[in-house]
């Protein structure tokens, strides 16, 4: 430890203005920061801080993510194994290394091009490098399906980062949540590559791995594909090979979807360890899931077959697709959501009510989840506005009872 | 009874080093400081030159668009010098002490004085350096009736020295003080003691704080009793400095000697330190330092607000306290962001801490991060227990926006309200220096 400080105080000049590779200053000092945690001491104003900085942050949000990601790769094994016929004959770890390999480089792609870009930036404007994308490009993989091809997630993810993130400013100025943004766009430039019966399960072989011909029975729509193409009153939603779904099969998540979106439970885990260290905000989080419940239960009440979604339960409603995952990591993303106590509880259940709304009455999209979130994005700064106001008013009007 | 208000919002750093209730009389020290800088939105005037004699009360410098506010020599003897820095600006002014401590003649006292007695004589006296202003926390424009006094008898910054004892044996002191400040306002004088502290003040409003810090900071207090809305003025001080107000009034002479909380986990038993205002740092602190071959920061005051010293500078006019903690720059952590760090405090559960219960903490000066855009939110309204949406104003200040400034509250607050909002902050923003100049630049803007 001590030889590599003494190589980085060495080679350390050549990157400081004047230097030979001044160019590359930001970079260098983004990974010294990434490797010792700077000595800078304060120079104004308090002489302690906080231990926390914005790399422990992120660092935690992705340690949050995790669950939903390692079941995520075993899920994707498990579809496939699943559609292939040839689950009871492979192991846990063939299944887990098999999605594995489907999803690595998915991130891969993400973090080189989110990161390159976010580093040029950097450097042409002279900043210290920002972490706000380490968070984003582990989500980017998390919210498609197993079956994008690499190009569109590098094609999106650059959009994203350059239209979404960088021309506001770059984190902390975005107002458009940036994984989100990177859906969007790959719903709406590639649409038959994000939606339908053949995107979530993948039934060729990875790399070599798990050749098999597809059974007879496989269909590969998602529970909500299912019910976006059901007619017709009683509905019966069944995995893959045609077997039928139960409430806690919906939880547990071996089912079809976006790689980190299906579990409950993962995400559940994720869910206490962002507000157990306090990263996110209990208040949008539970009024994200309270709007759901509340639309999807007036949507149950007033049930009819016209829209087939009005036949789910309110908790399977907050079980399937990506709900539960834009509560949790979405929403609650506070840079892009609202920023005041009451504004939170608006915003989290209004994209509650939205996502549910759309996923129900919109048959078009049998996903709601996602539009939620970044319409909401757009009228969080409104939220906060009257928020703000009605803390003026209170002011103003004590100063005339005064 | 009085009436208790009890405030949530806050945090109390868990700092090593509390003062024990034990007092030593700090070792002789030669040379005195007055320092400008202490005394916010003055122009300092120069009265006298290097070689002159001095004594206590006399005026070494006053205000340059307000020449009546005084400011005092606190020891007899011989002004040693004037030290100036870039564009001339005073840096201080620095006495060297005969060690008789001698009064200056013509010191103004007298019984039974009228208002106005009261006030000329508090700025002939450099008694009024002690009061401050909101808005623009400022030294108090003399000419102006404050609608309220406030004065805050609980300092409730990381390891303050505790009021209660600090005023053993001078009661009569702080009730001549409250007396003489009764008579330089219309409205009232408002008292803001720790619940369970024991009042004895006649004259005043006493109100009981419980709470963590910053339940203490008369800004929050006046928020909880009678908020400033645009166009009042109040004065605040401190009871530590209402102390020297009060010694005036009451015996007649000017004694600007204090109780000095030494603090901090450098230091090797913590205790209280009998000194006089403008003294040096290493008098007081004296061999009371545990041996260490590292880099420290000295400072006069607390962790939070105080100004960094060196030991051989001066305690400043507006503190009872020096801190001495590690500086820190040594350390370079290997990817300490990413460890479990047990031994990191943090007011997130984003270190492992918390596993390890309420404990005191050894805190060193660094930032342990880079600055950032404001990320996360609600973190400064945990500590902020005023009706202030304390990230919409800073961001009005920072874009100087008059109008939303003042609709937000800017005329309620100081920068010292934002000190916990500084140290818990993700995004390491210098938010007390961000409100100061505002603040500053705001005063210009209207006057």
């Amino acid at each position: 430890m001590k030889t590599l400080r003494n190589y980085i105080d060495k080679i350390k000049p050549n990157f400081m203005p004047g230097g030979k590779l001044a160019m590359f200053r930001s970079v260098f000092e983004g990974f010294e920061t990434f490797l010792f945690v700077p000595a800078t001491t304060s120079r104004s104003g308090v002489h302690i801080h906080d231990n926390i900085d914005s790399k422990r942050t992120m660092t935690i949000v992705i340690l949050a993510l995790m669950p939903a990601l390692l079941f995520g790769m075993y899920n994707v094994g498990y579809q496939h194994y699943l559609a292939v016929g040839q689950l009871s004959t492979v192991g846990f770890w063939t299944i887990f290394f098999f999605g594995f390999l489907a999803v690595l480089p998915k991130i891969i792609v993400s973090y080189l091009v989110g990161l390159g870009i976010e580093f040029t930036v950097a450097q042409w404007r002279g900043h210290e490098i920002q972490e706000g994308f380490l968070v984003s490009g582990m989500l980017i993989p998390m919210i498609v399906p197993v079956d994008t091809p690499l190009w569109m997630i590098a094609v999106a993810t650059a959009f994203a980062v350059i239209f979404a993130k960088e021309v506001f400013g770059g984190t902390g100025m975005n107002i458009f949540n940036v994984a989100l943004v990177t859906r969007a766009f790959l719903f709406f430039a590639y649409p038959s590559k994000m939606s339908g019966d053949d995107v979530f399960v993948r039934t060729t072989d990875t790399f070599g791995l798990g050749a098999g011909r597809v059974v007879d029975t496989f269909s590969g729509a998602t529970p909500l594909g299912q019910v976006a193409t059901h007619t017709g009153d009683d509905m019966v939603l069944t995995n893959i090979v045609g077997q039928p779904l139960s409430l806690l099969d919906y939880a547990v998540g071996l089912i079809p979807g976006s790689i980190g979106e299906t579990s409950l439970i993962a995400i559940l885990i994720g869910a206490v360890i962002l507000l157990w260290t306090g990263m996110a905000s209990w208040r949008v989080m539970l009024s994200v899931f309270a709007g759901g419940l509340a639309m999807a239960w007036v949507a149950n009440t007033f049930a009819s077959p016209t829209y087939a979604g009005s036949l789910l339960s309110p908790l399977t409603h907050i079980c399937l697709g990506g709900f539960a995952f834009a509560a949790v990591f979405m929403a609650t993303d506070p840079v892009t959501g609202a920023r005041t106590k009451i504004g939170q509880y608006i915003y989290g259940f209004l994209i509650g009510v939205i996502a549910i709304l759309i996923r129900i009455y919109n048959t078009g999209y049998p996903e709601g989840a996602m539009l939620a979130v970044l319409l909401m994005n757009v009228f969080a700064p409104l939220i906060d506005y009257f928020v703000v106001e009605a803390n003026i008013k209170r002011r103003l009007k004590r100063a005339v009872k005064a | 009874m009085a009436n208790v208000i009890k405030l949530k919002r806050g945090l109390d750093i868990p700092l090593q080093g509390q003062p024990e209730a034990r007092i030593i009389e700090a070792a002789a020290c030669e040379y005195y400081a007055l320092v400008p800088d202490d005394f916010h939105g003055i122009v300092p005037k120069v009265l006298v030159k290097p070689g002159e004699p001095v004594s206590i009360g006399t005026p070494l410098m006053c205000d340059k668009n307000n020449p009546a506010l005084q400011f005092v020599s606190p020891v007899s003897g011989e002004v040693y010098a004037v030290t100036r820095g870039e564009r001339r600006k005073v840096l201080d002014i620095t006495v060297k002490s005969d060690g008789k401590m001698t009064q200056a003649p013509a010191v103004a006292y007298k019984a039974d004085m009228t208002p106005d007695e009261v006030r000329d004589s508090m700025l002939a006296n450099g008694l009024f350096t002690f009061i401050h202003q909101r808005p623009y926390d400022v030294i108090a424009d003399a000419s102006v009736t404050p609608r309220d006094i406030f004065v805050t008898a609980w300092d409730s910054a990381p390891l303050a020295p505790d009021f209660d004892f600090v005023v053993k044996g001078r009661e009569d002191d702080l009730q001549a003080g409250i007396d003489a400040l009764r008579k330089l306002t219309s409205g009232n004088v408002y008292i803001g003691l720790r619940n369970g502290a024991v009042p004895s003040v006649k004259g005043a409003n006493v109100v009981l704080f419980d709470g963590p810090h910053p339940a203490g900071n008369v800004g929050v207090q006046i928020q909880h009793i009678a908020p400033i809305n645009k166009g009042e003025v109040v004065w605040t001080l401190n009871a530590f400095d209402l102390l020297i107000i009060g010694r005036f009034f009451n015996k007649g002479v000017l004694d600007f000697t204090r109780l000095v909380a030494l603090t901090g986990s450098e230091v090797k038993a913590p205790c209280y330190v009998r000194t006089t205002l403008g003294a040096r740092i290493d008098s007081i602190i004296g061999d009371n330092l545990i041996d260490a071959d590292y880099n420290r920061r000295y400072i006069s005051g607390n962790v939070l607000t105080g100004t960094r010293v060196s030991a051989h500078d001066y305690l400043r006019a507006p503190h009872s306290q020096v801190t001495v903690i590690p500086e820190g720059d040594d350390c370079h952590e290997m990817l300490g962001w990413a460890l479990p760090g047990v031994n990191k405090y943090s007011t997130s559960r984003s270190f492992f801490s918390w596993l390890r219960g309420k404990r005191r903490y050894r805190f060193d000066a660094r930032l342990h991060g880079g600055e950032r855009s404001i990320i996360m939110s609600g973190e400064y309204d945990k500590v902020l227990p005023m009706d202030i949406l304390s990230e919409f104003l800073i961001k009005a200040v920072i874009a100087f926006d008059i109008d939303k400034m003042e609709n937000l509250g800017i005329y309620e607050v100081a920068p010292e309200d934002f000190a916990l909002c500084e140290f818990v902050d993700t995004s390491k923003l210098p938010i007390q220096s961000i409100i100061r100049d505002g603040l500053d630049r705001l005063q210009k803007e209207m006057n």
